[in-house]
């Protein structure tokens, strides 16, 4: 240990702080008025402070993971407490919601603990494991119960089975329009790559589509995709509507095309004219090589894509809450209605861990991939 | 044998190889010289129908190869080109295995083909098998390239500027290796080049090119002693007709009875070397090992038309 001072630990304990001096929690008489705040106790404020201010001197990476650690589990475990506490002799229409304070505490040992990880260069097999860890120690809390009185869970508990339907309808929204997408896609991008004079014409009109805003597309998908469902016979019965999952699918899935397309192409664009030629010359098919040499050699890029879109079509699908296509939107836009900020965060905190862990376990895949695949390819 | 007839290739009407004929006799290597854009690519290109040539034909060993598939064509002709073109993500052996795996060789056989080649081409298998193409050094990557273009033994070999990216050094090491393992292996080779003195070096003949029209189809030395136009001329370079024609001679053929003092020179050092030696060390006989002397007087006579 060094008395030099660290930066980014000097920002996090700025960010701790200030969330040590506003309230944890807020005590609400119910669902919608705004309650009271609640602070911490003063012996658990002194351990966070201290944790904070250590974490502005150097010290050896791992102890500052076991600071960002530490603090974490405090501070969810006092969110948890000091519900339990609050709401045992509170009448049942009484809530406890995360406030201010408890954001800001959770994003400074959030900090700490992901600044920690990264100044230790972990191997693959332990930034797999961490991913792993986290997500396992998230289940554990939310399982135990101990979380059971905070605001959110509250909400969770009187919605146990929509939330299980509504995260199913997200992952389909997110995944399917995925799948579609690469299904378009990639030979989308493929045939481009070999026709460069339809490069222009098919990214413009990709291009046009990304910036059109969603609820502007709806609101041009709604009557359209409407009149199909009533003048097109059978296309009813095929799932085609104005409302719900189609056009918030199709919504979805325009908007990741153009991800997938562009990528492909400079994926494929990518691989050397020389390696192209010598392939050819030696005797491979169009075909071959297009699999033994264009998409191994494109590989990481594609996945680079497939990690925007999914990272992206996460957060999207919120949307589809908005036209009844169901996925956790549904709660956001409910929580809205009411000005219920606790169901709002029902829909949000999931669909925030979901496009997290999406996105990190596809970083890694793209870095081992790009470790791998010229040894194993 | 490769017997090209009226072989032409036209892009949007405009003739890039214009009626060309020429045959390279079995086991020879036949150097195709131009400017940038005479053309000679196109017409190498033509040979494995990487071009599709507007109209005449190309014969290998008397079959016309307009009749076979492309993809099956190419994979009886050896394909080396500039800047190697090996695939980044296999292995040096998995390159150099490319084409007997897509003529289905059983796996052992491949196997010892690889490292037959490897040890050719003076890199240890079991060091080199595995390596990645980015890990090797630049010669040694041009050397997999010739490698993998030579892996099912194929009786024609094509080659396009094959040593364009090499430093001068590991070039002319190349190059007398190249020719060597041909010799040895009796392939016939058709070998793209801009660099005339890589083509008297490596050519039985030569085949200079210019807008699309092979003006000179002829050994050497009779491309230095009697350039068919002012451009093969020029392609030459009149200051170095002398030197050129010299080294195409190894000394031990003109040397005479004689004696002379100093080191000798060796016996298949060409007499281009001979000259710089006389000239360097102010001799003007030098002794050649294995006997005879090599006269500055022989090497003038030689030196002209």
């Amino acid at each position: 240990m060094t008395l030099r001072a660290d930066r980014p630990g000097l920002l996090f304990a700025l960010i701790g702080l200030a969330g040590l001096v506003l309230p944890l929690v807020q005590f609400k008489p119910n669902r919608i008025v705004p309650g009271e705040g609640v602070g911490l106790p003063l012996p658990l404020t002194a351990l966070l402070a201290l944790i904070l201010l250590a974490g502005c001197l150097h010290w050896p990476h791992i102890w500052r993971l076991a600071g960002g650690l530490a603090g974490l589990g405090t501070v969810v475990l006092t969110l948890g407490g000091t519900a339990r506490m609050l709401m045992d002799q509170a009448p049942d229409l009484a809530r406890v919601a995360p406030a201010a304070g408890f954001w800001l505490l959770l994003l400074a040992f959030s900090l700490m603990l992901t600044d920690a990880v990264t100044r230790l260069r972990p191997s693959l097999r332990w930034r797999w494991l961490m991913l792993a860890g986290v997500v396992g120690l998230v289940v554990l809390v939310l399982t135990t119960g101990w979380l059971d009185q905070v605001s959110v869970m509250r909400e969770y508990a009187a919605r146990r089975d929509a939330f299980l339907r509504e995260g199913a309808a997200h992952l389909f929204l997110a995944f399917g329009s995925l799948g579609l997408a690469l299904l378009v896609g990639l030979p989308l991008g493929v045939a481009i790559h070999q026709s460069p004079a339809a490069r222009g014409p098919v990214l413009s009109v990709l291009n046009i589509l990304q910036t059109i805003p969603s609820l502007a597309l709806f609101g041009i998908m709604i009557p359209i995709f409407g009149w199909i469902a009533a003048n097109v016979p059978g296309a009813a019965q095929a799932g085609i509507a104005g409302i719900g999952v189609f056009p918030a699918l199709v919504a979805l899935f325009l908007y990741s095309l153009l991800p997938v397309v562009s990528n492909t192409l400079t994926g494929l664009s990518g691989v050397s004219p020389a390696t192209q030629d010598a392939a050819l010359g030696l005797g491979l098919t169009r075909w071959q090589v297009l699999a033994w040499v264009l998409v191994p050699l494109a590989l990481p890029v594609l996945l680079a894509a497939i990690r925007i879109v999914l990272v992206q079509n996460i957060g999207l699908a919120v949307i589809a809450g908005l036209i009844g296509g169901g996925g956790f939107g549904t709660f956001v836009f409910q929580g809205l209605n009411q000005t219920a900020m606790d169901l709002v965060l029902l829909g949000a905190l999931p669909t925030i861990g979901m496009a997290l862990v999406a996105g990190i376990a596809l970083d890694l895949l793209v870095q081992s991939l790009n470790r791998h695949t010229p040894r194993s390819a | 044998m490769i017997q090209i007839q009226h072989l032409t290739k036209r892009y949007d009407g405009k003739p890039v190889v214009d009626d060309v004929s020429l045959t390279v006799e079995r086991g020879q290597i036949a150097a195709l010289v131009g400017t940038s854009g005479s053309g000679k690519t196109t017409l190498l290109r033509m040979i494995n129908r990487l071009v599709m040539p507007t109209s005449g034909h190309v014969l290998i060993d008397g079959q016309d190869t307009g009749g076979i598939a492309p993809h099956l064509l190419r994979r009886r002709i050896g394909y080396a080109i500039q800047g190697h073109g090996l695939f980044p993500h296999r292995t040096v052996g998995q390159n150099i295995a490319t084409v007997p795996r897509l003529l289905r060789w059983p796996a052992d056989e491949i196997r010892a083909r690889v490292d037959e080649l490897l040890t050719l081409f003076q890199l240890d298998p079991d060091a080199f098998r595995d390596r990645m193409p980015h890990e090797l050094s630049g010669g040694q990557q041009q050397r997999i390239g010739v490698a993998r273009a030579l892996a099912a033994k194929p009786d024609v070999l094509l080659m396009d500027e094959p040593f364009g990216a090499l430093d001068p050094v590991i070039r002319a090491k190349a190059q007398a290796d190249l020719r060597q393992i041909q010799r040895q292996l009796g392939t016939t080779l058709v070998l793209v080049t801009h660099d005339m003195t890589e083509a008297i070096l490596l050519g039985d003949q030569i085949a200079v090119m210019d807008q699309g029209r092979l003006l000179q189809y002829a050994p050497p030395a009779e491309i230095l002693r009697a350039p068919a136009t002012p451009f093969v001329e020029a392609l030459i370079g009149p200051d170095m007709r002398p030197f050129h024609l010299l080294s195409l001679t190894p000394a031990f053929r003109i040397a005479t009875e004689g004696h002379a003092t100093g080191t000798p020179i060796p016996r298949d050092a060409t007499l281009r070397d001979a000259l710089a030696e006389c000239l360097w060390s102010g001799r003007d006989a030098l002794p050649v090992e294995g006997g005879g002397v090599v006269t500055l007087t022989a090497l003038r006579e030689r030196a002209a038309p």
